[in-house]
């Protein structure tokens, strides 16, 4: 069997050290090795956007990166999204527009939703929905899921324009 | 997923020497979006991964008077988020916003698409009609293969045991040129083509006629389809809607796709038609300076 590896990570803010195998992926080492179980397991295959979590400032599906790929990253989950004040922005827009149904894919949309406001806090619907297009969801039909990221950008705006960084091509 | 050994070499020479010393049982890792699924399902089984990330080399991007070198490992959300590429190489910064969704294109290379060398890689065809030159190192030394050479079935290509694709090189934007690449999928987006389109056009001065054109074909044949026949027909032609119509007809006579859950034969062979049509309006609209209205998802 492949030798373990010491791999050392900023994980939700705090530098973490985690022993994995090479085979292991960053998903698998976040819920079983770490109790991180906030991140879900969908696919597998890098369709539903589930285990989505923010690695080095960039989303990413943590089943498709292998947990010693993150030697030296800063990873963040959706454990790190709320703060001692409360819930983010997006998760109290979730929970007021009923976002969810089963709440299986939350955290990724959540993850995804979360970037992606600090990208771009005034979307139009259609960039909400081709943002969320990695993340699938098959209870509630996304439009709630839409509004709430609409909603969210509405009632919070001070808040995704301050912590801004969109670069774009023009 | 199956027991395998990680390496992570941090220069070029130690990746080459790695890759050539596992002799066939080591795979490179970049973005891992195809390859570590690949690995999980058992259809590829390496006994080792290099990962080759932290090679300088492959994470090259620069764009300049001479053209673009893309190293092979810089991921899609890099492509599509430099200005250079998207004024100039307009076609690659398309196949790069549509392949998987933002998750996917913060980790999928370029370089990674092509090597997988699936017949309906989004960015190849535009690799193809940009003039892509795939450098190639290994054990022997380094050479240069075209990227519509690179590809020889469905994933398989022209690297040998012991190389790894080291970066893309793209010669300098043409003046009066556009590119543009479209697929067909029948999901808005986060589907494999069934049909894909690129082509990149250069005008002439008063931008009514073709002085050439190149147009590459996706998920119509066992590898991207360089249609050069086609492309070669249009240089000299007056830009009109009866000769981009021909080149059209030409496409769908050069198309050798099959049936299968995406789409059948023959539906493939017309939409190859409707989009190469759509495909060059659209290269030949940039090229004369038009903004092309390619809203994802539309």
């Amino acid at each position: 069997m492949a030798k373990k590896r010491i791999v050392t990570t900023t994980l939700n803010g705090n530098q973490t050290e985690f022993l994995c195998e090479p085979r292991q992926t960053l998903l698998e080492v976040l819920r079983d090795n770490m109790d991180l179980t906030g991140t879900k397991e969908g696919c597998s295959n890098g369709n539903c956007g589930a285990c989505t979590v923010i690695m080095n400032g960039r989303p990413v599906d943590s089943c498709l990166v292998l947990a010693v790929e993150a030697e030296g990253a800063t990873v963040r989950t959706i454990e790190g999204v709320a703060t001692a004040a409360g819930l983010d922005p997006i998760q109290k827009a979730f929970l007021e527009g009923a976002a969810l149904q089963c709440g299986i894919c939350t955290p990724g949309f959540i993850m995804q939703s979360e970037w992606f406001l600090s990208q771009n806090p005034k979307p139009t619907e259609d960039e909400i929905r081709f943002n969320l297009a990695g993340n699938l969801c098959r209870c509630t039909g996304y439009d709630k899921i839409v509004r709430a990221v609409q909603d969210a950008a509405t009632q919070w705006q001070d808040h995704y324009m301050k912590n801004c960084h969109e670069r774009s091509c023009t | 997923m199956r027991d395998f050994e990680y390496e992570a070499p941090t220069t070029l020479a130690a990746a080459i020497e790695l890759v050539a010393k596992h002799n066939g049982s080591a795979r490179c890792l970049a973005g891992g979006t195809d390859l570590i699924d690949q690995v999980r399902v058992g259809r590829l089984t390496p006994d080792v991964l290099i990962d080759v990330k932290k090679i300088a080399e492959l994470n090259v991007l620069e764009h300049g008077a001479t053209g673009l070198r893309l190293g092979a490992a810089v991921p899609c959300y890099q492509v599509y988020g430099h200005c250079g590429i998207v004024s100039d190489y307009a076609a690659l910064a398309d196949s790069c916003r549509i392949i998987g969704g933002v998750q996917i294109q913060s980790r999928a290379s370029v370089g990674g698409n092509l090597c997988n060398s699936g017949p309906a890689a989004d960015s190849t065809p535009s690799l193809i009609v940009l003039g892509a030159v795939a450098v190639i190192a290994g054990p022997k030394g380094t050479r240069t293969v075209a990227v519509e050479d690179f590809c020889t079935g469905p994933g398989k290509n022209v690297l040998q045991p012991g190389e790894l694709l080291v970066e893309l090189k793209f010669p300098a934007r043409a003046a009066n040129s556009g590119s543009h690449y479209r697929r067909f999928i029948p999901r808005n987006e986060m589907d494999i083509a069934v049909v894909g389109v690129g082509a990149s056009v250069v005008l002439n001065d008063a931008k009514d006629k073709f002085v050439s054109a190149r147009i590459a074909l996706g998920a119509v044949a066992p590898a991207p389809l360089f249609a050069k026949a086609v492309g070669d027909a249009l240089a000299g032609q007056l830009i009109n809607d009866e000769v981009i119509a021909k080149a059209a007809a030409a496409a769908r006579a050069i198309a050798v796709p099959i049936d299968d859950m995406r789409g059948t034969k023959e539906f493939r062979l017309h939409i190859t038609g409707v989009l190469t049509e759509r495909v060059l309006k659209a290269a030949v609209a940039r090229a004369r300076g038009e903004h092309v209205d390619c809203k994802v998802g539309h």
